[in-house]
């Protein structure tokens, strides 16, 4: 149980895909100018996340020992098509929504969170409750960073932020404290048994 | 009026990439290699020839084959491409550098994933000839290596005291770690994109003060119409 | 692009002779880089095992083992240790271990991987285990994510690494702070990197826990033929 806990935290917290990883940058510098979108946009994220550590797992354990170089393009396909039901299911059940994602919805499918979070799953040998326990966890970390993200634009919309730095610097400024705010949960759990 | 469409030029195709649309600097993409790997020169540009393999031989198979891709299939078919070239680029950097690949790690895989190939296979590649889609993807390919470089030797340089591994700052140099950190990656981008957008404001002021001088040389009023 | 609605045929088709393409140019690439790439791993195992006569550091030219020369996979299937029977540089779907041995192949111990969550990421080791006198004789960091100037020192720190020149491991090892080591079977953590330090001695206690009861001082059957 310890372990998983560890699992979890650890892609959440002291290795969160966005801030340690650099995963998932696309949507955390594109959609984050409203705190709403950016929480929504991260629920869908870890939906798709979990789907695709669930099917990484099978392809892993039945599939892919026999061909492991075509580990890249089933991973893809599977993101890919994940992406495109996800997408479908949206426009039925909230219109409004699917518009307001707009283009960051398809982008999903080439969000490095998502392809790595099955990399990495593999290289690590993680089994299936592992995996998802890791997939929950980076999918609740990439939501946390969009979300302080998209509140912290929010807030410097009106702010006197001098022109050179003015936009995109500015978010890389913001991103860099993040990152090194989220590495004082580094030593979360000190390993003593 | 019957319009042509414009005869695309092999130069001014491919030197775009490099500085004017800079697919790091300027249209921001391709961000998650540009920082995870670049804590040090020597993976900076390791990445960035990966991916100018990975990048001109999409782009270049795009083109040459764009007349018999249906459209509805498309971007499945580009992305079947470029996960091949990347699958064979990670193999190939396995088998030769070993160290290299062990440290760029799953970043290597994710080119797959790099909106700047996709990008440049639907918006350019599937729609030119092949000469000019080599063109494009080899600016974009140098400028986005310029880009790793730059980044990696800055935070190489700050972080460890040397480049490409040779100790260059010597012993009493105190290393400022966190650039070889995550934080690092996001601070040094930030702090590029400041330096340039300060270069592109001083030039716009020089060239509106020349342009003002000039008016006024010439007699004529400040504000011209266009 | 093609004008005019192509059919779901044609669609299926040119899916279909994409994805046959494809996989044969990979299915090409991975049996010609194959070779290779068994190499390099061979020859990485073979570094942190037997030393890297080519190293500038005087602890990496060390074998694990004093006086290793050789060694042979081992990989436990069920219960049991057997040989593993794969090409050089394939590695074993399950637990697996070293035996290794001197010049005149005499059995010197056993080199065991190990790995575990350290203070930033996972850290990868293999230790040599001296299984007559029950102690750890080598430790070497094989991968690690620890922080720069802190916990990478557990990689190359001198007085870090002497620890586990003749380490007891029953009943566990225990860590304590520096300069306050006084039985066999305790450690010097590294001032500064308390918790990296201790990182590795729970991955070598783990580790230890395992591998114990299935190996005694004579090696298992199947060993240097």
């Amino acid at each position: 149980m310890g372990e998983l806990v560890f699992i979890f935290a650890s892609a959440c917290l002291i290795n969160n895909f966005t801030l340690a990883y650099f995963l998932g940058l696309c949507p955390f510098f594109g959609v984050t100018g409203r705190l709403d979108t950016a929480f929504r946009l991260g629920l869908a994220n870890i939906f798709v996340l979990l789907i695709t550590s669930f099917a990484a797992w099978v392809l892993n354990t039945w599939v892919l020992p026999h061909a492991p170089y075509l580990r890249l393009i089933c991973f893809i396909v599977v993101i890919a098509s994940t992406v495109q039901f996800v997408e479908m299911a949206i426009k039925k059940l909230s219109p409004t929504l699917f518009r307001a994602l707009g283009i960051f919805l398809p982008l999903i499918t080439t969000n490095c969170a998502i392809l790595g979070l099955a990399l990495f799953q593999t290289s690590r040998g993680y089994g299936l409750l592992e995996g998802l326990i890791y997939a929950l966890g980076a999918g609740v970390g990439l939501t946390l960073a969009l979300v302080i993200m998209a509140g912290i634009r929010e807030e410097n919309d009106l702010a006197p932020i001098p022109r050179i730095v003015r936009g995109t610097a500015m978010s890389f400024f913001v991103a860099g404290i993040l990152s090194m705010a989220f590495m004082g949960f580094a030593g979360l759990f000190s390993q003593t048994g | 009026m019957a319009l042509r469409k414009k005869e695309l030029q092999f130069w001014p195709e491919m030197t775009k990439g490099l500085w004017k649309e800079n697919p790091v600097f300027i249209a921001v993409l391709g961000l998650c290699p540009a920082m995870a790997v670049t804590n040090s020169l020597i993976n900076g540009l390791v990445m960035g020839a990966a991916t100018t393999f990975v990048l001109m031989g999409s782009s270049l198979l795009v083109s040459a084959l764009r007349k018999v891709i249906p459209k509805a299939v498309r971007i499945s078919i580009f992305i079947i491409i470029i996960a091949t070239f990347v699958t064979t680029v990670d193999f190939a950097l396995a088998a030769l550098m070993p160290i290299a690949h062990k440290q760029l790690g799953a970043f290597i895989a994710l080119i797959v994933v790099n909106c700047i190939i996709l990008g440049r296979a639907e918006a350019f590649a599937s729609r030119n000839p092949v000469g000019v889609s080599i063109a494009d993807a080899l600016g974009m390919s140098v400028g986005f290596t310029i880009a790793l470089a730059m980044i990696g030797g800055v935070r190489e340089i700050l972080g460890s005291g040397s480049l490409l591994g040779v100790d260059l700052l010597g012993e009493h140099f105190e290393p400022w770690a966190i650039m070889i950190l995550p934080p690092g990656g996001f601070l040094t981008l930030g702090a590029l994109l400041m330096t340039f957008a300060w270069v592109q404001s001083k030039a716009e002021r020089r060239r509106a003060q020349a342009a003002a001088a000039a008016n006024v040389a010439e007699g004529r009023p400040e504000k011209r119409a266009a | 692009m093609s004008d005019g609605e192509p059919t779901s045929l044609r669609l299926v088709a040119t899916m279909t002779i994409a994805g046959l393409i494809s996989g044969l140019t990979l299915v090409g690439i991975y049996v010609g880089t194959l070779p290779m790439i068994q190499r390099n791993r061979a020859a990485f195992l073979s570094r942190a095992i037997l030393g890297d006569s080519e190293a500038d550091d005087e602890r990496d030219r060390r074998p694990l083992l004093p006086g290793a020369e050789s060694f042979t996979t081992m990989e436990l299937r069920g219960n049991e240790l057997v040989r593993f029977e794969g090409a050089e540089g394939e590695a074993p779907a399950g637990p697996a271990l070293y035996m290794a041995y001197d010049a005149d192949g005499q059995f010197v111990g056993y080199g065991i991987p190990a790995e575990g969550p350290g203070f930033q990421d996972t850290v990868a080791l293999i230790y040599g285990f001296d299984a007559t006198r029950r102690v750890i004789v080598g430790m070497r960091v094989l991968e690690s994510r620890e922080t720069p100037g802190l916990g990478d020192k557990i990689i190359f720190d001198e007085h870090f690494l002497s620890n586990f020149e003749a380490l007891a491991v029953e009943p566990t090892i225990v860590p304590v702070k520096k300069g306050e080591r006084s039985a066999p079977n305790e450690i010097d953590c590294i001032t500064g990197a308390t918790i990296s330090s201790k990182a590795v001695v729970t991955i070598l206690n783990r580790s230890t826990e395992q591998w114990l009861p299935r190996i005694g001082a004579t090696p298992p059957a199947g060993g240097q033929s």
